[in-house]
């Protein structure tokens, strides 16, 4: 139970801080028809969270909804993936960084339509429609920009050496997930490796995108450390709440 | 004691808050209604996750059931077996066409990369020669399209399976 509720923060976590990272952008699009796409994919992955979190609250049993999860905790009580919290930045760092997330999302979700835990099943087939239509965009977008002017190309290139760092912790796995996949509620996420690599690629080389060599990684949002851009993203996201605490719309 | 029938003739008082001609059976949201010793269940689910109309309907149901007195009755939202387009019903389908929204058409957009989308007849001059202006429209459940032969822009519902 425990390790379930923690799991599911993780990847609430990301659907929630990558949905407020979307929606930054309401208002602020290149040009109106990707502005909506965004927005309606923020929607999405807000929508995601709040199933995520409510399930989560109801596990954890202590009286606390979904609003209390999402809003009231601490930054190092987050547990996303650093990935999902690095600044929109330029157009093609925002679909690099959304099209590296979706192709580990969609097949998260596909093994968790299997899961013991029939909630967790549930969750996984009600998002996993919206995800590949999510992949689909994104896939779209790197190859347009990868395969595109120089200039268009230049940034995808330089945002997938960027963001490449970040993807190793998509996979991250401790005692909770390696509890967790032996009970069959989730997937070995190590197993996903491999098909989100070779999934990756096969955009990347339609894109003529490259990966970069011999480089590193990081990130511990998984165990609540993150980059320095969270607070201010957390700053926003609870600026309501905080300032008014339990209103309501 | 009021029937199910009754029920669910009140119930089509409930609309959908953007698209007001649909009500929640026809657009397929409205999934269950079972009478327990403790009252009524009614199960509805989201079309899309981040649907934001889910809370308003909800309400919505209260205020028409809390009208006609009935007061024992739970709203359940579920998310499985996750809604399709399928659900909206043959009635719907012309409600969304008359009121300007292109229905569903029986094709879904493929996750294949630059794929043709689906071939959307205009819901106002029926010519089928429109193109799809963005994969996501005015709310998640649509995208956008534009008639090439009388030039209306128009809303289509996505078909989603």
């Amino acid at each position: 139970m425990e390790h379930t509720y923690k799991f599911l923060l993780r990847i609430g976590d990301d659907s929630l801080i990558l949905g407020q990272r979307l929606a930054e952008l309401c208002g602020h699009g290149p040009i109106l028809e990707e502005d909506i796409a965004l927005t309606n994919i923020s929607l999405d992955l807000i929508g995601q969270a709040t199933n995520i979190y409510t399930y989560a609250a109801q596990l954890e049993g202590k009286g606390r909804d979904a609003d209390a999860l999402a809003f009231l905790r601490l930054e190092h009580q987050y547990l996303n993936a650093i990935l999902v919290e690095q600044p929109n930045g330029n157009f093609a760092d925002t679909l690099v960084r959304q099209f590296f997330f979706d192709v580990y999302r969609k097949l998260l979700f596909e093994q968790l339509l299997t899961s013991t835990d029939e909630q967790v099943a549930a969750i996984a087939e009600k998002s996993l429609k919206e995800t590949r239509y999510h992949l689909k965009h994104s896939s779209e977008w790197v190859i347009r920009l990868g395969d595109g002017t120089e200039l268009s190309k230049e940034r995808a290139q330089f945002a997938i050496l960027d963001l490449w760092r970040y993807t190793e912790e998509l996979f991250y796995m401790d005692e909770t997930e390696i509890q967790l996949a032996k009970a069959g509620v989730i997937p070995n996420l190590q197993d996903l490796k491999p098909l989100w690599m070779e999934h990756v690629l096969s955009i990347l080389n339609i894109a003529t995108l490259k990966l970069p060599e011999n480089q590193g990684f990081f990130g511990a949002g998984r165990q609540g450390r993150h980059s320095e851009y969270m607070g201010f993203l957390l700053a926003q996201l609870q600026y309501m709440q905080r300032v008014y605490p339990n209103m309501q719309w | 004691m009021v029937s199910k029938e009754e029920i669910l003739t009140l119930l089509d008082a409930v609309k959908d808050p953007e698209i007001p001609v649909l009500s929640i059976r026809d657009l397929g949201i409205l999934r269950a209604l079972t009478l327990t010793p403790d009252g009524w269940i009614i199960d509805i689910t989201p079309t899309y996750s981040g649907c934001p109309a889910m809370i308003t309907i909800e309400e919505e149901i209260a205020k028409v059931l809390n009208a006609h007195g009935i007061t024992q009755f739970t709203v359940n939202s579920s998310l499985s077996p996750a809604w399709t387009t399928d659900w909206i019903t043959e009635e719907g389908k012309r409600k969304l066409e008359a009121y300007g929204i292109a229905p569903p058409v029986d094709e879904v957009d493929k996750s294949v990369l630059f794929s043709k989308p689906p071939v959307v007849p205009c819901p106002k001059c029926k010519e089928t020669n429109t193109k799809l202006i963005s994969q996501f429209g005015s709310t998640a459940c649509k995208a956008h399209y534009q008639c090439q032969v009388c030039l209306e822009p128009f809303d289509y519902f996505k078909c989603l399976r």
